[in-house]
Parts: structure tokens; sequence; C-alpha cells
């Protein structure tokens, strides 16, 4: 070997690694979404933290910390809400377990009704039912005046924090039955078969195989009911609670301004106990992906009820059927009715608040159409983008990218309202409003927030494009132009189009970061009507009709796109057959 | 200890499906015995009756002479090792060894010397530790015996054990398995649909199809001596030809085949395994046939042949060095040697 080839080998691998292969509209693409991802999410979040850490005069201090930790107020709201998202994820547990052991483990004659069950809140939105969970379960609500009335005492359900936690469980407790029981009927049935065949039965069965290995799910529900009631805004604000963290950043960024330093305290940990909640879940949850681990045989046996279990079990999703009707049905009745205040039903019922939403604020209905609309193309556009960076190319940092995404879901809508508002306020509109508070800026942070499931979706539905068929289609002679538009656009559609529908719908109810943005009722969308309806007695009517308006869009929404999945499903399983 | 299973007359289905037909097999206390047949021929669902996952319709199942029918899984000492092995992903190796024994409330001294000793027959103590899903496939179904045998059943099932293997394993795990069951003198019980498994591991074994015991003895019993058309089919390869039976031996499609001496005339099919033809290149032989194909498979060259009006036979010439394979359409002699065939009568 002479010396001169010596320095040319070694440099060979040099070369090649910081080749970037990448095609100019790969990199000008992925360039496009990092400019979006960094003005609208990275800079706005890291302004927030930027101006908790930093003092009066500049430079970085601990000391606003001090002052929040020194204050009696905001103490007391931290223990709030830490003891609102824990009972919250205790109350929904009460009801999710039960409902996720009877659906996945026996064979139960009202399993389609709790199925049912597990939709129903979620096209409720909290702060929609909140209202109406006040007039049913409140002080003065239908039960207590008829508890009142037959027996002389009431139950405090609603009142302070027990309001929150209540109207919190009952809308998320279907995150964690549908871990739950997913993880339960993914257990393949010879793990428990093995248990009994070495001597297992009854309850130490379900103690030492079957709940351990549904642990995970349930843990992935319960840590995201735990983040979502801890962030929460709108729900506390409806309910009038305002000693918990969330209603306090709001009232003192909107109250106080936009120069006070405490919202941003308060953010920066909204954000770190959220990280840690998800991360503790994660870390505990590590090499424990137990459904990929296991092979072969179907799902757990469901087996028959006896006549006592199934009296158990119908006794039980009864009473939380009416539970979770009651939100529902409140809301109707509210948008119907003529007055009802101090009785447990109306007093009469009629259809003028419709009518009033519809003649005085028809904006709120266009409004929510257009930003919401907007907001879903953007992220089906995006999420497309940044799938497609991932999966098929070998540009540098597209992970990272995907990951840059992906953490909108760590950031509370509050925050990223807040730092929005910090970063913008000062830029100006042609019409010299400013930006932060157009409508434009709220499309934007709707699309930001609701872009992750959006980029999911996508990923999915990329990923069940097969690399060979496009192969195949350039094998024939098309370009890659032609392969995007003849073969994997149509190939993703049915998966796009269902990310577009949840987005929307998603967005449709969103009010943490409305709250923050919307300032004016001509440029307001549906869930910022609705508030301001609410906040008034007389305007509780006509705000319940546009929630009635609101659970209809996102029931319809919800149903379109399920119907999407399933279409595909169905259309990927035929497939699948033809190819067997 | 170990303990013969005598199945008495059970049978068994799910609804209107019949899964198992009026099956009685004794199989008897230290031999390993196997379940062989196609996929729906119900012969997991009897391994997992004696294992007490289900119960018969009708019928009874002894295990070391005591009625097991009624039994629950848990009540029984049957070790079931299953296809996909169900290690809990859960636990740790050593975790998952100790399960059966926790249960039977072995004290912790002696159960942790059992589990260390199950380990070590399969020669995994080192990975006590370790969790499931960083063992390779065969480490997890070594594991899995371990587990099963930890608790020193009465009889060991296996449940289609080497399916999950990759091919290159197979034949190495399958001589282990033979050589601990030789060692342990457990009654074992081995379900599968391959013939080669069961030929090689199985003392005696039972042909099953459509929920049916169609035969039961050794391997070479059933090849030499096929009871029927299916066993002689599903074990190896074989022509079978329907023709009669006269006094001057077995027609069928213009041809005579010879048979042994004092066969009963009458309808009959034949049964000839490849080999028992000799091929003759010079064109001797009883039988005048052309060839219609010619497979070559390395150690010997498998060929279709045309007999007769429309008899097709497969034959297997050995192959050598410098012997080209005959081309599709030249004349060849057969010779049939009558000890090798079998009449099956309908």
């Amino acid at each position: 070997m002479s010396a001169t080839t010596l320095p040319s080998a070694a440099a060979r691998p040099w070369r090649a690694r910081w080749r970037i292969e990448a095609s100019p509209v790969q990199v000008l693409a992925a360039l496009l979404v990092l400019a979006f991802l960094l003005a609208f999410l990275v800079v706005p979040v890291g302004r927030v933290f930027v101006v908790a850490f930093t003092g009066a005069e500049g430079g970085f201090t601990l000391v606003h910390f001090g002052d929040f930790f020194r204050t009696s107020l905001f103490i007391e709201s931290f223990w709030n809400s830490l003891y609102v998202a824990a009972m919250s994820v205790v109350v929904a547990s009460l009801i999710a377990v039960p409902l996720a052991v009877i659906l996945a483990r026996h064979r139960f004659p009202g399993a389609a009704l709790i199925t049912t069950l597990g939709v129903l809140p979620l096209v409720m939105p909290p702060f929609v039912g909140a209202v109406a969970m006040q007039l049913v379960f409140g002080r003065n609500g239908t039960v207590n005046l008829l508890l009142m009335d037959w027996f002389g005492f009431r139950i405090p359900l609603m009142e302070g924090l027990n309001g929150v936690i209540f109207v919190q469980a009952l809308h998320y407790f279907p995150f964690i039955l549908m871990n739950l029981t997913a993880s339960l009927s993914n257990i393949d049935v010879a793990m428990e078969e093995a248990g009994q065949n070495l001597g297992a039965k009854g309850f130490t069965l379900l103690r030492t195989i079957v709940l351990p290995l549904a642990l995970p799910g349930y843990l992935a529900g319960a840590s995201l009911v735990f983040v979502k009631v801890f962030d929460d805004l709108a729900t506390p604000l409806l309910l009038n609670v305002t000693n918990m963290l969330a209603p306090q950043a709001y009232l003192r960024v909107t109250s106080v301004g936009l120069g006070d330093p405490m919202g941003y305290v308060i953010s920066v940990i909204l954000v770190v106990v959220s990280v840690i909640a998800m991360a503790g879940a994660a870390l505990i949850l590590r090499g424990r992906d137990f459904a990929t681990q296991q092979r072969g045989g179907g799902g757990l046996a469901r087996r028959p009820l006896s006549p006592l279990g199934k009296a158990l079990a119908w006794s039980f999703v009864i009473p939380v059927l009416l539970l979770v009707l009651a939100p529902h049905v409140g809301i109707l009745l509210l948008s119907l009715a003529t007055v009802w205040s101090f009785s447990p039903l109306p007093d009469g019922f009629t259809l003028a608040h419709y009518a009033t939403v519809l003649r005085e604020t028809p904006q709120f209905l266009t409004n929510t159409l257009l930003y919401c609309g907007l907001a879903g193309a953007i992220d089906v556009v995006i999420g497309v983008v940044i799938a497609w960076l991932v999966l098929r190319t070998k540009l540098p940092g597209r992970k990272l990218l995907d990951l840059m995404a992906m953490s909108a879901l760590a950031v509370p809508g509050l925050v990223l309202g807040i730092g929005i508002l910090r970063t913008y306020f000062d830029v100006k509109m042609p019409d010299g409003a400013s930006l932060a508070t157009s409508w434009i800026m709220l499309t934007i942070v709707y699309a930001v927030r609701r872009l992750p499931y959006a980029l999911r979706a996508a990923t999915a539905a990329l990923q069940q494009v097969h690399r060979s068929l496009e192969e195949a289609a350039e094998n024939l002679g098309a370009g890659k132009t032609t392969t995007l538009t003849r073969i994997v656009v149509p190939l993703m559609a049915g998966g796009l189009a269902a990310a577009f529908v949840t987005s929307f719908a998603t967005a449709a109810v969103e009010l943490s970061a409305t709250l923050v943005l919307a300032t004016r009722d001509v440029d307001a969308p549906l869930s910022y009507g609705i508030y301001v309806f609410m906040q008034s007695a007389a305007g509780r009517g006509p705000g319940a009709a546009l929630g009635v308006i609101a659970v209809l869009t996102v029931a319809v929404c919800t149903y379109a796109a399920h119907r999407i999945a399933e279409r595909e499903r169905s259309r990927r399983m035929r497939e699948g057959r033809a190819t067997a | 200890m170990s303990a013969g299973v005598e199945i008495e007359r059970v049978s068994f289905g799910y609804g209107a499906t019949r899964v198992l037909e009026d099956v009685s097999l004794t199989i008897r206390k230290g031999e390993f015995f196997a379940f062989l047949g196609p996929s729906g021929s119900g012969k997991t669902t009897l391994l997992r009756l004696i294992a007490g996952f289900g119960m018969p319709d009708s019928g009874r199942i002894l295990i070391g002479g005591r009625d097991a029918t009624r039994q629950a899984p848990w009540a029984r000492n049957v070790g079931l090792v299953f296809q996909s092995y169900a290690l809990w992903p859960h636990m740790t190796v050593a975790q998952n060894v100790a399960f059966g024994l926790e249960r039977r409330r072995v004290p912790r001294a002696e159960r942790e010397q059992r589990v260390k000793a199950a380990l070590e027959l399969v020669g995994l103590a080192h990975l006590m530790d370790r969790r499931p899903a960083q063992l390779s496939g065969g480490q997890q179904q070594r594991v899995a015996i371990a587990r099963t045998l930890a608790i020193e059943p009465e009889v060991l099932l296996l449940d289609e054990p080497l399916s999950n293997l990759d091919a290159g394993l197979r034949a190495g795990v399958r001589a282990e398995l033979v050589e601990l069951q030789r060692r342990l003198g457990l009654t074992t019980i081995l379900v599968t649909h391959d013939q080669e498994e069961a030929n090689a591991a199985a003392d005696r074994m039972a042909v099953l199809d459509e929920g049916r015991v169609l035969q039961v003895g050794s391997p070479a019993e059933l090849y030499d001596h096929p009871a029927n058309r299916f066993v002689a089919g599903f074990l190896g390869t074989a022509n079978l030809i329907d023709g009669e039976v006269t006094s001057d031996g077995f027609r069928a499609g213009g041809i005579a085949l010879p048979v042994h001496a004092g066969a009963t005339p009458g309808r009959a099919t034949l049964a000839l395994r490849p080999q028992a033809l000799s091929l003759l290149r010079d064109g001797a032989g009883s039988l005048p046939a052309r060839v219609v194909r010619a497979e070559f498979l390395g150690g010997h060259v498998r060929y279709t042949l045309e007999a007769g009006q429309g008899i097709r036979l497969i034959a297997e010439e050995p192959h050598l060095r410098g012997l080209q394979p005959l081309p599709p359409g030249a004349p060849v002699g057969v010779a049939v040697d009558p000890a090798q065939t079998t009449l099956l009568r309908h």
C-alpha cells in the first residue's frame, strides 16, 4: 500500500457523510415548514420561557419564580390544579375501568351501548357541558332540587373544584376507556391460558397476568387525562373557578397586562408539569410495549356473564349512561327553554334562541367554518410534506422536523396563545390592528395545535402506500409528478380526509387559545361566542343554542371521519385478500 | 410422576361444527407421542382438551388413570408449551419460570433452586434476569419449556413447537427435545402438521383428519402399512392407483401390476412408494412407460411417468455423477417389487 493512497481512502467516508442527499425541492419544502414551525410554535413558546426567566432590567433571574412560590394564591392554585387533575384521573378511572373490563372480557348484550358511551362525551366540548351540568347537578339544578324536595338534602357535586373534577372526568374518561379496552383486547389469549395451565385462576390470574399486561394502555390514557385537565382553561373559567393555574395565568395576562411576568411563570409551570407527566408515563412504559411482543392467538376470550354479573353490569352501565347524557340533554333543554331557573325542568319551550344566534351573530358560525377549514387544510398540507420528507427522502434533520411538529402536543393552548400574543402584539396589520389578535393568527394557532394529529394520520397514510407501488409506476414510465398525483395521493386520500375532518372538528371547539387571542365579536369563532353568551344569564339560551350547533358539528365530523376510516380499512382488507 | 393419558370416545364441537368425532387413544406412560394431521384436523383441539381448555361433549379423558374430564386447567398437572410460547413480557425469565411454583406455594428457597434447575436443563440459567423480548426465538422456546418443566408435570404437551423457529434451527431443536424427553422419561405429546417432525421425534403417532383418528402406530408402521388413502398420501409420496385385483395381478387403465400372492380379488387402490418402482433405462421390466417430466432434486431425480391409458406414476432414481436425466418422451421400463405394494380396500 503506497502512502499517497492513504489520505483519499480515509477521506471517502467523510465525503459520503457530508454529501446532502436531497433535491432543491425537498430542501425548499423543508425550509418552508421549518419557518412556519419556528415562527408560530418555537419562537412564541421560547418567548414565554425567556420572559419568565428575565428580570426587570434584563438578564437571567429566578425572582419571578420566587414571587410565585411566595404568593399564597398561586401556591393554592398550583395544588388545586394538581388535585383536580389527579382526582379527575381517579374519577375517570372509576367510570372507565369497569366499562373496559366488561367490554373487553365479557359477552355483554349492552356492548354497543358502552361503545356509544365512549364517544358521546368526546363530541361535547367540556366548557359547553359545564353550563349544562350546573343546571342538572348544580346547587339549584334539577337533581338537587328534587333531592331537596323529596329527601331534604343536596349533593355538592358542582361546588368549586368538585364541579371541575366532575365535568372533566365525565368528559375525558373515554381516553382511559379506549386505551384500556384496546390493550385488554390485544392480550394474546395464550398469555392467560399459560397462567391457567401453570395453576392460576380467577383473581390471581387477573392480578398477575391480565392487569400488568393492560397497564401500559391504562397509563397512556391516564397520563393524557391528567395533562389535558391540568392545562385546561375553559372549563374552570366557565364554572367560575379561578383559583387554579390556567385561569390565574389567563387573568394575569388579560387583566394585569402582557408585561406582567406571572402569566409567563405559570405558563412555564404548566408546560413543565405536562412534560414531566408525559415523560414519567413514557419512562414507566419504556420497554413495555407488550402488544408488539405478543404473537399468534386472538384477543382474550370473552366469557359469558352470570345472571348476577349481568345485573351488576347493567346497574353500572345505566347510571353511567345517564351521567354521560346529562350534559347533552341539559344543553338541548337550555337551548329550547324560555326560562330555566330554580326549577327541575324549564318553564316552557321555544326556538327563539336559535333564531337569535342565526340572525344576530351568524358570523360565529361562518368564522368557525372559515378558520377551522383553513386550519385543517394547512395541517393536511404540512402533515403530508413532513411525512413525505421523513419516509421518502434522506434529507438531514427530517426527523427533527417531525419532532418539532409533534412537540405542539406538550404545549397547552393557553401557553401558545400567550406566546403568540407576546411575540406578535406589536406587528400591525394594514388596517392598524394587531396581527396577534387577527383572525389569521387564530387560524394559524388552530393549525399548529392540531398539526400533530394530522401529521400522524398523514404518516400512517403514507406508510400504507408501499414503496413498490410507486416503483411499479416509475418502472412503467411515470415521472415523479405523475407518480405522486396518480398513485400516491389517491392512495392517501382517505387517511388525509379523516385527518382534515378531525383537525376541523377539534379546532371548532378549541377555547383556551381562542380566549387569549380573540378580542372582537366580529372576528370570533363559535367557541368564543358560546363563552361570551354564557357570561350573562340572558345569554345562556342563545349560548346553549350555539353549543348544540357546535356539538352537532363535531358529532357529524367525528362520524364522517369514522366512516372514512372504516371505508379505508375495508378497502385495504379487500386489497389484502386480493394479493394474498 | 410421569403418567399415561387415555382418551375414551371423545367428541367435541362448536355449535354445529364438529371438531372431534369419537376419538379414542391410549398414550403410554413415558412415551413420545405425536398427533399428526393437516390444519383443521382437530389435533390442537384434542391437545387443549387434555390441558383442560374446553370440555368434551361426550367421552372421558384419563390422566394417570384418574378421570380429569371435568377438571379445571389450573387443577391439572399437565404442562402445555404454547405455539406462541406465551411468555409473559412483563416478567423476567426467572419470574416466568417461578410462576407455576408460586401458585403451588413452593417455599422460596426450594423455588429458587427449582427455577435454576429448570433453566439449567435447557441451558439458559445465565439469562435468568432477562425479559422475554431480549431473547431470540429459540431461547424463548427453551424458557417456555423450562417454565412448563419446573412444575414437574405428569404430561408434557407441545403445540407445534418448531413452527415459530427459523428453518435452519428446527432439526437441532427437535433433536434436543427428543434427547430431553428421553432423559426425563416424561410422557410427551407433540402436535404437528409436519410428517418429518413427527417421524423423527415420536415413538408412536396418531394421524388425524377431519376430527377422526385414522391410524395409530410407529412412524415406520404407518409409512409401510398405511390403512387408507389419506395416511398413505399424507406420510411421504405415494402413487395411488384405483383398479381391481384379479387372479393375474392388479389391473388398472390397461396395465397390470404385481401384488403379493393371496390377495383377495375385488376393487381396491394400490399404494406404491416412488422408491418401490425401479426405473430401467434399457426398457426391460414388466411395465413399459414414457417420461412426462423429470425434476432434478440433487440426491435423486423424480420422474413423472405415464403408462397404459393415462396412468401417472411417480418414480425416483438415485442420481450419480455422469448420469443424465431422461428427457420428456423417453421410453423406460418399470419394475415393481410386489413386497413393497400395499392394497387399500374401500
